[in-house]
């Protein structure tokens, strides 16, 4: 492909990758959303900025994370396998990683008050927990499904003074959560800043919370220039729920063609049981959350509620960086059932003896459907621990008692 | 000329437009309530297009969309229904609803099918400015249809000037920066904000919507603009109880204080879950 035609996986001046992006929002949020966008670039590239970002990621996330080469999964699946541990950052997960940037970006913007979303409670425990650090009030929005299946998080959000408001409009899980988290910030445009947690949402959010997750891909290639001498691995892989882990992962190799991505999707059930958040093969073009993407929806353009026993991956749209890559093939997608992730959470946990989260697992899961070569470098992306997960785990145990 | 302009042309003052959403309280209610909302004199009727993800509306009108759509309200349903009601009235008859029910349709094909059923205009509350001076104005003039946009206390000047060139029919000025079913009195910074939009000399007229539930704020509204959106508020008196036929002049009296006894005490309530 010649570089004129090569497809960038930039964000454009106008908040596109592609088709895909762009900023779809009420009047009420212009303001906001217009001045994140005119003003967040020069905020994050300050070197101030940058210094306050990467200290606290250091001293107080535990940064960087360590690329771990796991022996016996490799060995089960023959090739170079490394585990990139963002499992091992403070509170459990990636969504840390955005955190730490959006209060630093807050502060900047001079906003008191803090919202968010979450599904897993992964993101509500980060953002709650970068709230404390910088003393601000936090409410977090969490579906009621999802406060029920996630409550060590709840609980941990709580302990840490943020209030946790149970959404429980139509499927009273993150798709509705975002809902009203965005109806929050509409009645509070002034003082409330919006930590979305994933790479979707209108323009800049996709691209601001890519490049904050986007330390993950730097420090990937560091770490495997050390490792086996060469900055490339030969694939990345990845969950995606609205895909800021996977965002993070491929960041740095968004452009070199030799590196092969995979982005994970939950299947729920199965694709074609109506019980899925496989959103790259039931999803169409369409508007969710303020960005034109893929999404599941009937055609009459009413927004499907999707389905996965992983909170963090139920979610019928995916972020236009995700869509864009998919449809332009830069990027390759595998979709896996819950009964598939339980089964790949409980073979890395007795192959190395780490406990992954749900979402994780997903991508563990693709390992069993990729076929590898012996010398290949393969990093997967170990987005989080599975604390949260553990009364999903043991029910399952307890259900396969020889498992 | 059209329909919403001749109104704005004819009438200065005290106009009173309507929202309900379609397919709500019941699949069938379309037609009763637009003929008894024009029966009572409203001026125009704003006809929800009821979407599962409705970010510019309150609880109110979420749950109102979630029944219709469980009620099996669909597009082509509501644009067959508006359709049969259209030869009963004249009044004007606005669509609201959101980008992504166009996409799906057809933007071209639904607003040629609207206009055809006798949509007068359209209120889209999250599509960009400059999607619409890229792809849609042309669709829309070729169609014949009005476009309402929305400004609010935020918006600065240079770009309440943009939105009212690209609107016809009127402007929808947001009385605070909430979404719909909030509360309704308005304080110093909001007669400030519609003080100012009005000293622009704009070329729409300006309609104010969002908590306006009752004769005092309805009032209160037509000394800042030509007259005001009620809609939670109404959504919740067809939950009342009374049938639709009753209930509909009574809340239109209420509003525009023309009678005020004989109301279901729902009326006269303040509840703004
Ligand atoms: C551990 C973990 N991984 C992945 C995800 C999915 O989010 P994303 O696709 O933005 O990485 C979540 C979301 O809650 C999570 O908690």
């Amino acid at each position: 492909m010649s570089i004129l035609t090569a497809p960038s996986f930039q964000v454009d001046t106008h908040g596109y990758y592609g088709p895909f992006g762009g900023a779809f929002i009420p009047e009420m949020l212009f303001d906001n959303i217009e001045h994140l966008r005119r003003n967040y670039l020069s905020i994050i590239d300050d070197p101030a900025f940058q210094a306050d970002f990467h200290r606290l990621l250091r001293d107080y996330v535990g940064r960087p994370t360590p690329l771990y080469p796991a022996p016996r999964l490799s060995q089960r699946y023959g090739s170079r396998i490394f585990l990139k541990r963002e499992d091992l950052n403070h509170t459990g997960a990636h969504k840390i990683n955005n955190a730490i940037g959006q209060i630093l970006l807050a502060q900047h913007l001079g906003k008191t008050r803090i919202i968010a979303e979450t599904g897993a409670g992964q993101h509500g425990v980060a953002t709650a927990t970068v709230c404390a650090l910088v003393g601000l009030p936090c409410v977090v929005y969490m579906g009621e499904l999802d406060v029920a299946r996630q409550a060590p998080n709840v609980a941990r959000m709580r302990m840490l003074g943020a209030e946790v408001r149970p959404v429980t409009s139509g499927s009273r899980t993150l798709k509705d959560a975002t809902n009203e988290a965005i109806r929050d910030w509409i009645n509070h445009p002034e003082d409330t800043h919006y930590i979305i947690g994933s790479a979707v949402g209108p323009h800049p959010y996709p691209d601001m919370v890519t490049r904050f997750q986007s330390v993950i891909s730097a420090e990937m290639r560091n770490q495997l220039q050390e490792q086996t001498g060469m900055p490339n691995p030969d694939m990345v892989i990845a969950c995606v729920g609205g895909g800021s882990n996977a965002a993070g992962a491929f960041f740095h190799y968004l452009e070199e063609t030799s590196v092969q991505l995979v982005a994970v999707e939950a299947a729920g059930l199965g694709i074609d049981s109506g019980h899925s958040a496989a959103t790259s093969v039931l999803g169409t073009e369409g508007i969710i959350h303020g960005s034109k993407t893929l999404l599941m929806q009937t055609e009459d353009g009413q927004i499907i509620e999707p389905y996965s026993l992983s909170a963090g991956l139920d979610y019928p749209g995916i972020g236009p960086l995700h869509a864009h890559l998919i449809k332009t093939g830069r990027a390759s997608t595998y979709s896996v059932t819950d009964a598939e992730a339980l089964a790949a959470a409980l073979e890395l946990t007795r192959l190395e003896g780490i406990i992954p989260a749900l979402e994780s697992a997903h991508a563990l899961a693709a390992l069993d459907k990729i076929t590898f070569q012996p010398d290949q470098v393969v990093v997967l992306c170990l987005s989080g621990r599975g604390d949260k997960d553990m009364a999903t785990y043991i029910d399952h145990l307890d259900q396969n008692p020889t498992a | 000329m059209s329909r919403l302009q001749s109104l704005f042309t004819r009438k200065p003052r005290e106009i009173l437009n309507i929202y309900f959403t379609a397919g709500h309280p019941t699949l069938e209610s379309t037609g009763t309530i637009i003929r008894s909302l024009s029966d009572t004199g409203v001026d125009i009727i704003e006809i929800g297009m009821p979407y599962s993800d409705p970010m510019a509306d309150g609880p109110t009108i979420q749950a109102s969309s979630q029944t219709a759509l469980s009620n099996g309200m669909t597009l082509p349903l509501l644009l067959e229904q508006v359709r049969e009601v259209r030869g009963q009235t004249d009044v004007p008859l606005v669509l609201m609803g959101y980008l992504n029910q166009v996409m799906q349709y057809g933007p071209e094909r639904f607003f040629r099918d609207a206009k055809t059923a006798g949509i007068d205009g359209l209120i889209l509350p999250d599509l960009p400015l400059i999607e619409y001076e890229q792809h849609y104005r042309t669709l829309l003039d070729a169609a014949g249809l009005d476009l309402t946009f929305l400004v609010t206390p935020q918006t600065p000047p240079d770009r309440i000037r943009a939105l009212d060139a690209a609107s016809s029919g009127f402007l929808y000025m947001v009385s605070s920066s909430a979404i719909t079913g909030g509360s309704s009195a308005f304080g110093d910074a909001q007669k400030e904000y519609f003080q100012r939009i009005d000293r622009m000399d704009l070329k729409n007229p300006r309609l104010i919507g969002f908590g306006i539930s009752d004769h005092a704020a309805f009032a209160n509204a037509c000394q800042y603009a030509r007259g005001a959106i009620v809609g939670s508020a109404f959504i919740r008196a067809l939950e009342s109880g009374p049938p639709l036929e009753e209930i509909i002049p009574a809340f239109v009296a209420g509003i525009r204080g023309t009678t005020i006894q004989n109301l279901p005490s729902i009326l006269s309530s303040t509840d703004r879950s």
